[in-house]
């Protein structure tokens, strides 16, 4: 068995429910779903997700990322998803887009009040008091979680220009830390060493694995940010 | 009555509670974590009689030594090593009747890297997710031991042994991966392709539960610039901007920036963990590796 029929590249994008997608092969039990942008890996991730509840899926992990989603585990040699098999099928799936807005927000506290919310608002051009109230304006939609067990890559801040890593990473950020890199907007589950630019801190427990589910952010959680004391 | 638990006297360099890990949760950025050489992680828990799901310890060059506090059978295995009873030399790779307050010595490894210390009952600590497995990159599950240490031991199982020993392959002399491409595999330039499995690489002393990490020739990469981070699996061969590939064990993190060129079959990745620094590395290319006149393996 071998998913070198999947290398080749089937692309497929003539009717607007099939996005293109490239299915590349990671290994014996595993697929990599590459995506044109992070809009169309969220409505796979989305289907994949219907899908395996369903029953007509059987696969261990479901990763989404930037603009791929990784299937880990897929079905043994004789189940009805092998990579291979699997590769025909993917790309003549209709996927559905995913909905504007959600009805489920999950909202979190936060005060503004990170130590390097004037260098965002300088970066921003706005006065600082104006960064909390764009960032917590915008609704967010967990892009994938990765880094530490339960820290989310959120999108969903439009409008502004993206803001860079620091330079030079802190050795310590805190718990419940706010920051801003690249497109996202991320909140560190304890305290680590982290390159994030922190607008604000909130006291939501993002990861605590006594409580079920251990993460508060998932995968397609929607998230607004709400400045705390209004 | 007795205690049904364990002293550690001396945890030795990193020695870490190890089951089948916590996979299912790679999408909340969790690590799969458990033991690095799961072949010899089976084979001490079938010696005592442990369901396969049994947590055990997984030593690291220098061994161990525990003191039980209730009469326990053990069985050590994955990397040779001398094993002691109060001083007295037992059978390594079967099970070995211990009681209680007696001293159980676990040598160094006189070849291989990780050994495995199965108690009946298996190491009772507190679940997380589901698995008891120490995870370095994250931190979840219990911390690495340490001298004087107190852990819990399950229920002595019911079951019997159904083998008093059990064949173990050595730890490899060369370590062979066998590698089918991976999703990046055209970041690479063709000559690289061709280095990685005709080169031989050796294994780094900068190695852990996380990564093999290579020294050799490194990698040159037909794309520059940064990917987006993906998704990763077990046996993922990442290569850094230093271009020496590193292959992810277990406790490797769920998404990653750098190209995957390659992925290790999981079942050579038993032999990995046991190849010490300096062991020579050869990559073999399978299923469809560029290059290769038909597919093999």
């Amino acid at each position: 068995m071998s998913v070198r029929a999947a290398a080749s590249p089937p692309m497929s994008g003539d009717t607007p429910s099939t996005p293109p997608m490239r299915v590349l092969p990671m290994g014996e039990r595993a697929l990599l779903v590459e995506l044109a942008d992070g809009t169309a890996a969220a409505a796979l991730h989305a289907e994949l997700l219907r899908r395996r509840a369903a029953g007509d899926l059987v696969v261990r992990e479901i990763v989404p990322a930037a603009r791929t989603v990784l299937l880990d585990g897929l079905g043994g040699p004789d189940g009805p998803d092998t990579p291979l098999r699997l590769a025909a099928r993917l790309p003549t799936w209709e996927i559905p887009p995913l909905p504007a807005r959600a009805d489920d927000v999950l909202e979190i506290p936060v005060r503004y009040d990170g130590p390097d919310l004037a260098d965002v608002a300088a970066l921003w051009d706005v006065p600082v008091r104006e960064v909390a109230r764009v960032h917590s304006a915008a609704e967010f939609r967990v892009a994938f979680c990765g880094f530490a067990p339960g820290f989310g890559y959120l999108t969903g801040l439009g409008g502004v220009p993206e803001v860079p890593r620091r330079a030079t990473p802190r050795t310590a950020v805190p718990a419940g830390s706010v920051g801003l890199a690249g497109p996202y907007t991320g909140v560190y589950p304890r305290s680590s060493p982290g390159g994030w630019q922190l607008i604000g801190s909130t006291d939501a427990l993002l990861w605590d694995h006594a409580r079920v589910p251990a993460a508060l952010l998932a995968p397609g959680t929607r998230v607004r940010f709400v400045p705390e004391g209004r | 009555m007795t205690d049904r638990a364990f002293a550690v006297v001396r945890a030795g360099a990193l020695t870490t509670v190890q089951d089948e890990g916590r996979p299912g949760h790679a999408h909340l950025g969790v690590p799969r974590s458990g033991a690095l050489d799961r072949t010899a992680a089976a084979l001490v828990n079938r010696l005592v009689g442990n369901p396969a799901d049994a947590a055990v310890l997984e030593t690291t060059l220098n061994g161990c030594a525990l003191r039980p506090r209730c009469a326990v059978t053990v069985a050590v295995g994955g990397a040779p090593c001398r094993v002691t009873v109060d001083g007295r030399a037992v059978a390594w790779g079967a099970p070995v009747r211990v009681p209680a307050d007696a001293l159980l010595e676990v040598g160094p490894a006189v070849s291989g890297v990780r050994g495995y210390v199965a108690l009946g009952g298996g190491v009772a600590v507190e679940p997380v997710l589901g698995s008891r497995s120490t995870d370095l990159l994250s931190g979840l599950g219990p911390p690495p031991l340490t001298d004087g240490a107190v852990l819990p031991l399950g229920a002595a199982p019911v079951a019997h042994a159904r083998v008093d020993t059990v064949p173990q392959p050595g730890p490899p002399r060369e370590l062979i991966l066998r590698v089918t491409p991976g999703p990046r595999a055209d970041w690479f330039t063709a000559p690289a392709l061709r280095t990685l499995t005709t080169r031989a690489y050796r294994v780094s002393s900068a190695s852990n539960r996380i990564g093999l990490r290579t020294d050799g020739p490194p990698l040159e990469r037909a794309v520059g610039g940064e990917l987006p981070s993906e998704g990763m699996v077990l046996g993922a061969i990442q290569v850094p901007p230093d271009g020496r590939p590193v292959v992810f064990l277990a406790d490797h993190p769920t998404t990653g920036g750098y190209p995957v060129v390659g992925v290790v079959r999981e079942r050579d990745l038993a032999a990995a963990a046991q190849a010490v620094p300096g062991t020579v590395v050869r990559f073999v290319g399978v299923g469809g590796w560029p290059g290769l006149g038909s597919e093999r393996g």
